[in-house]
């Protein structure tokens, strides 16, 4: 089975299974993953389901696109890999990702 | 307290994330959602939006999946409860039967507000709240060409452009004198009334319904004066009546919605109520509000766990609100009530994207963002804080 980690913001590990096709937004909220929120259902609308991708998965799950990079912009923890997880539709070949969490959703 | 029996009354957003957060915050015991719709529970914002436009599936709606209840025993129990017996700790449900609880939690949400009017009843008339609401109007513009939409709120304007992006005609009829006029500055408005326009779609304002008239179905709606519209099919969105029945019956402090405190308890410390159905006083704003918004359900939803559970977690986010319509995603922070001047940051009578701040004695009380996501995630983060801000600032768009 394929799992992607969550890195909680100070530090605590969380796996899930990767699910293709599916949002990683839904995959943290199938797995109650704390610190992701998903308000606005994975319309790229609130901003709650940053996360900040670990540098060498960058290559492979790609950067922001134009609509994320818009809510991404004014956010004080955005980092050169964030990207919203109601964005990213997840692939097999993502096996073993590692994603940290802000500290605050905003 | 968290063992025992956990009942939720209501299926919908805030129910689902209560659940969830009764078993994040520790709760042990039984949980179980009573809801009496037949879908698992669902995204409502799509309904009028992506959903109706067949841009999504059923099974995007969901908002977890089946397995998620299963592996957190959650029981989803389809029903309808009819009676809360506070002195028995239990409810009761339509077939007679009754379950005890141990923690009582009041998620009922709302219904679309009826409009009573002659020839409401007629088949071709519809209103917007569920997915079988929504599987209707599709069924309907299989068929049907001129959609009438009575209501130019957020509901009706949004069902506009899904209709549009469908291929019919529309007309829209707003009673009052344009179109948001509850909630949106004048501004704002002629903005939404001219897209619309560009889009094709009819704008009627001051504009009262009478009737609806047919021979055995729905093809005409009469406004007052006579004038007669043709329509294969009629949707009524006139906003919303909190489903509070439950509460006041058992005798719970009700106003216009379930009254509840920072930590989501009603006046009974046994109860707690979140979503639609519940009304809030919200300091920042010096009364009680009650919000149709999926983040204030679950923002209420995860402080009415916190209690249920024993732990004290107050309500607080910020509220908040999207509409999509068209290529348009129009992102509002805070609440607007009360505000003395605006302060626009592009030109609403122009261009397609702007942002219409509201002050109130100087201060930033909400922002309106029209596909202008950073001045609404800048404007939050104002907000939330408290910041001060400066009229010319605001003037230009947010640039990181």
């Amino acid at each position: 089975m394929s799992v992607v980690t969550f890195i909680s913001h100070d530090g605590e590990k969380r796996e899930a299974p990767l699910e293709e096709g599916a949002s990683l937004m839904q995959i943290a909220v199938d797995n109650m993953v704390p610190g992701i929120d998903g308000d606005c259902g994975g319309e790229a609308a609130c901003g709650t389901c940053h996360v900040i991708v670990e540098d060498q998965w960058i290559a492979e799950v790609g950067r922001s696109g134009p609509v994320e990079e818009e809510m991404l912009a004014m956010n004080p923890e955005r980092e050169p890999t964030s990207r919203l997880s109601c964005q990213m539709r997840v692939s097999e070949s993502w096996d073993g990702l590692v994603v940290r969490l802000p500290e605050f959703q905003m | 307290m968290t063992s025992g029996r956990a009942l939720i009354v209501g299926a919908s957003h805030a129910g689902a994330q209560l659940a969830a957060s009764l078993r994040q915050e520790g709760w042990a015991g039984e949980v179980v959602v009573i809801g009496d719709e037949a879908a698992l529970p669902y995204q409502r914002p799509p309904l009028s939006k992506a959903y109706l436009a067949g841009k999504s599936s059923l099974e995007e709606l969901a908002i977890r999946k089946a397995e998620f209840y299963d592996k957190q025993k959650i029981r989803l129990l389809r029903a309808t409860v009819t009676e809360i017996d506070r002195a028995a700790g239990e409810v009761v449900l339509s077939d007679g039967e009754t379950l005890a609880y141990d923690g009582l939690a009041l998620c009922t949400g709302g219904r679309a507000r009826p409009l009573a009017i002659p020839g409401i009843d007629l088949p071709g008339v519809f209103y917007l709240r569920t997915f079988a609401d929504v599987e209707a109007i599709r069924e309907a513009t299989a068929s049907g060409r001129r959609a009438v939409i009575v209501g130019g709120g957020y509901i009706g304007l949004e069902t506009a452009a899904s209709l549009r992006a469908l291929g019919l005609e529309v007309t829209v009829l707003e009673a009052a004198e344009r179109v948001l006029e509850r909630v949106t500055a004048a501004e704002v408005s002629m903005f939404y009334e001219r897209i619309h326009r560009d889009a094709g779609v009819v704008v009627r304002t001051g504009a009262l319904v009478e009737a609806v008239a047919g021979d055995g179905r729905a093809g005409e709606v009469v406004l007052a004066g006579g004038e007669r519209i043709p329509a294969d099919l009629v949707i009524v969105g006139v906003g919303l009546v909190p489903n509070t029945e439950l509460a006041s019956e058992a005798g719970l402090q009700v106003e216009d919605g379930v009254v509840i405190d920072d930590f989501a308890s009603t006046s009974d410390p046994k109860i707690v109520a979140a979503g639609d159905c519940a009304i809030h006083y919200i300091s920042r704003y010096g009364r009680r509000v009650r919000l149709e918004a999926v983040p204030s359900a679950g923002e209420q939803a995860k402080a009415a766990a916190a209690t249920l559970c024993g732990k004290e977690r107050p309500i607080s986010a910020l509220p908040w609100f999207w509409s999509d319509q068209y290529d348009l995603k129009l992102q509002i922070a805070g609440l607007n009530t009360g505000y003395d001047e605006i302060v626009l940051s592009g030109d609403p009578a122009r261009d397609r994207d702007f942002t219409c701040y509201y002050l109130q004695r100087g201060r930033l009380l909400a922002a309106d963002c029209v596909n202008r996501p950073r001045d609404f995630m800048k404007a939050k983060r104002t907000l939330g804080q408290g910041l001060d801000v400066d009229r010319a600032e605001l003037q230009r768009p947010a640039a990181s």
